[in-house]
C-alpha cells in the first residue's frame, strides 16, 4: 500500500541540511498488537468503563501534535488512589503512547501532554487503581492532514 | 513527521485545485481591511491554547536560544548584539513589525533575516547565519517576539512601490503545474476547506512560527516554499528577491494586524 | 542551549496541590521515517521522565514515539515541604537532562 507521502527527488535548494523524510511503508499496529499491549499492562483483570476522562478534540488540525489530557476521578489518598494511567492509539505504528505512574502524593490524577496520531482512530486510556482495578475510556478522533507540505504528494 | 498510513485519496489535493482552476472565480479582489483575520482564528481551540500559553508554547526553546545568541560575543569584533542594541526588549520593540524595511545602502527592502545578517557581516564582522539554520531562526524569533502585540506597519512610499507591486504581481500570478495563484486560495477561497484544513487568509502575523507539520520553528520563506511545492511550482531559493518582495506585499496586506510571534500553526 | 523549561508556583500553602508544567526540547524521532534516499532514520526519543520531590519520586512517565516532539508533560503534586523538586529526562543515545526548582511551602 503506497503511503500518502512519496519521496521527493532532490530539486531546488535544501537549505540548512533539511532532511525531507517520508513515512513510506510505515507499519500500522494490528488489533492483535493493541490487545497484547493492553494485556501486558492489565493482565487478565477485567477492565471496566468509567472514571477515566479523556480530553482530546474530536477534530485535529495536525496529527503531529495532538493535545491530550487524561484525568481519573479518585480521592488520591494512600488508601485509594490511581497508580498508573496508560494511553494507547490503535492505528499508530505502535499502540503504546504513554504510561504515567502516580501515587497519593499526586493530589490529582491528571496528566496533559501532546501526542502523535497517524490517522483518524480511537484513543484509549486505561487507569490502574490502588485496589487493583482497571478502568478505561476511549475517544474517537478525526485527524486531518496539512494541504501544503515540503514534499510532493 | 508522523508515521502516517494511507486512508486518503492521494490526488484529492490535485482534484480540489483542478476544481478551483475550472471555476471561473471573479478576478481576485483584495480582502476588505475589516474582514481580515489572522490564521489564529482558523485553528482549533486546542492549537490556539498552544500558542497562548507562554510557558508551554513549543517555540519557547528558540526564544531562549535567541536570547543567548543576542548576548553572545561573536565575529572579529568580538561584539554581541547587546553591545550595540542593549536590552532587546526595549531596542527591538517594533522592529519586526515594520520589516521588510528599506535598506538605504542596498536601495531595496530587506527582511528581518537579511537585516540580521547585514549586522553580523558589516558590524560584527561575523559570518552570516544560513537561512533556516537554528541560530538564525532563534535570533529572528527572539527579535520578532519583542514586537508581539504590535500592529504591522509597512511604509508605503514611492521607493517601496515597485517592490510592493512586484510582490503583488507574484501573489496574483498563476504558477506551477496546478497553475494556481496565491490569491485564488487566499483572497477568493479563504475559509473554505482544502484537504480537510481551513484555508487561511495568508497573513504572516506570527513568523518565525512553530508549525505542527514541521514540529519546529520555521520562517515565512519556508512556509512559502511549502505553498509553492503544493501547487507544483519550482520554489524560489531562500533569500531570493522574489521572496522578499512577496514578504513585503504580504506584510503590507496585513498592515494593522497584530504580530503574534512566536505563533503556532498547523 | 535551552534544554528544558519547568513552570511551577514558587510559594505554596502546605497541602495545596500544585500544577507543574514541563517541556523538554527533543525531536522525538519515531524510527518510522525515511530520508529522501530511502534510509530509515533511527529512533531517537526521550524514554523516561521522573519528578522527585526532596529525593522522593512523585511522578514518572514512560514515553513512546507517539509523544509529539518537544514533549510536554503537565501533572500535579501535593506541596508537602519546602525543598527541591528535580525533573529528569532520559532517552536514547545517552540523552539526559535534569532541571531543578526550589519550592517554598508556607
Amino acid at each position: 500500500m503506497t503511503s500518502r507521502r512519496d519521496f521527493l527527488v532532490t530539486a531546488g535548494n535544501l537549505a540548512g541540511g533539511l532532511v525531507l523524510a517520508s513515512a513510506a511503508g510505515a507499519a500500522r499496529a494490528t488489533p492483535a498488537a493493541m490487545q497484547e499491549a493492553i494485556r501486558k499492562v492489565v493482565g487478565s483483570a477485567q477492565i471496566r468503563r468509567g472514571r477515566v476522562k479523556l480530553e482530546v478534540a474530536p477534530l485535529i488540525d495536525n496529527g503531529n501534535v495532538v493535545p491530550l489530557a487524561v484525568a481519573v476521578e479518585s480521592p488520591m489518598t494512600p488508601a485509594d488512589h490511581v497508580k498508573a494511567i496508560h494511553v494507547f492509539a490503535e492505528k499508530n505504528p505502535l499502540p503504546n503512547v504513554l504510561s504515567i505512574y502516580l501515587g497519593a502524593r499526586a493530589g490529582r490524577a491528571r496528566v496533559v501532554t501532546r501526542i502523535r496520531l497517524a490517522d483518524t482512530q480511537t484513543v484509549t486510556a486505561i487507569a490502574e487503581l490502588s485496589d487493583g482495578s482497571f478502568w478505561t475510556e476511549t475517544a474517537d478522533v478525526v485527524v486531518t492532514l496539512s494541504a501544503c507540505l515540503e514534499e510532493v504528494v | 513527521m508522523s508515521a502516517r498510513g494511507g486512508g486518503r485519496p492521494r490526488h484529492v489535493l490535485a482534484a480540489a485545485c483542478v476544481f478551483l482552476v475550472l471555476v471561473q472565480a471573479a478576478p481576485g479582489a483584495e480582502i476588505p481591511l475589516e474582514a481580515r483575520r489572522s490564521g489564529y482564528e482558523f485553528m482549533s481551540r486546542a492549537t490556539r491554547a498552544m500558542q497562548d500559553d507562554d510557558a508551554t508554547n513549543p517555540g519557547v526553546f528558540w526564544l531562549l536560544d535567541g536570547e543567548a545568541l543576542w548576548n553572545r560575543k561573536t565575529g572579529a569584533t568580538g561584539r554581541a548584539c547587546a553591545d550595540c542594541h542593549g536590552d532587546a526588549r526595549a531596542s527591538m520593540k517594533g522592529v519586526a513589525a515594520r520589516h521588510p524595511a528599506w535598506d538605504a545602502a542596498r536601495r531595496r527592502p530587506v527582511d528581518l533575516e537579511q537585516r540580521i545578517n547585514a549586522c553580523r557581516t558589516e558590524r560584527q564582522k561575523a559570518a552570516p547565519l544560513e537561512y533556516e539554520s537554528r541560530d538564525l531562526l532563534a535570533l529572528t524569533a527572539y527579535i520578532a517576539r519583542q514586537s508581539r502585540g504590535m500592529p504591522i506597519t509597512i511604509a508605503f512610499n514611492e521607493r517601496m512601490k515597485p517592490f510592493l507591486n512586484a510582490g503583488r504581481a507574484t501573489f496574483t500570478r498563476r504558477q506551477g503545474q496546478l497553475n494556481l495563484a496565491c490569491s485564488q486560495c487566499h483572497d477568493d477561497h479563504w475559509g473554505r476547506k482544502l484537504a480537510g484544513n481551513a484555508i487561511p487568509q495568508a497573513h504572516p502575523t506570527g513568523y518565525p512560527l512553530y508549525r505542527l507539520e514541521w514540529q519546529g520553528i520555521g520562517s515565512l520563506q519556508r512556509r512559502l516554499r511549502n505553498c509553492m511545492i503544493g501547487i507544483r511550482a519550482e520554489p524560489y531559493s531562500y533569500g531570493a528577491q522574489e521572496f522578499v518582495e512577496l514578504e513585503l506585499y504580504l506584510m503590507w496586506r496585513a498592515r494593522g494586524m497584530k504580530l503574534e510571534t512566536p505563533a503556532v500553526r498547523p | 542551549m535551552a534544554r528544558a523549561v519547568v513552570k511551577l508556583p514558587s510559594t505554596i500553602r502546605r497541602g495545596e496541590v500544585i500544577e507543574i508544567r514541563t517541556l523538554v526540547q527533543h525531536t522525538m524521532e519515531t524510527g518510522f521515517r525515511r530520508t529522501q534516499f530511502g534510509e530509515v532514520i533511527p529512533r531517537n526519543i526521550v524514554r523516561s521522565f521522573v519528578c522527585a520531590y526532596n529525593g522522593e519520586e512523585v511522578f514518572r512517565a514512560e514515553l513512546h514515539p507517539a509523544i509529539a516532539a518537544n514533549p510536554l508533560l503537565t501533572f500535579t503534586t501535593m506541596a508537602i515541604d519546602s525543598g527541591t523538586i528535580t525533573f529528569t529526562w532520559t532517552g536514547d543515545n545517552g540523552f539526559s537532562v535534569t532541571e531543578s526548582a526550589t519550592i517554598v511551602v508556607v
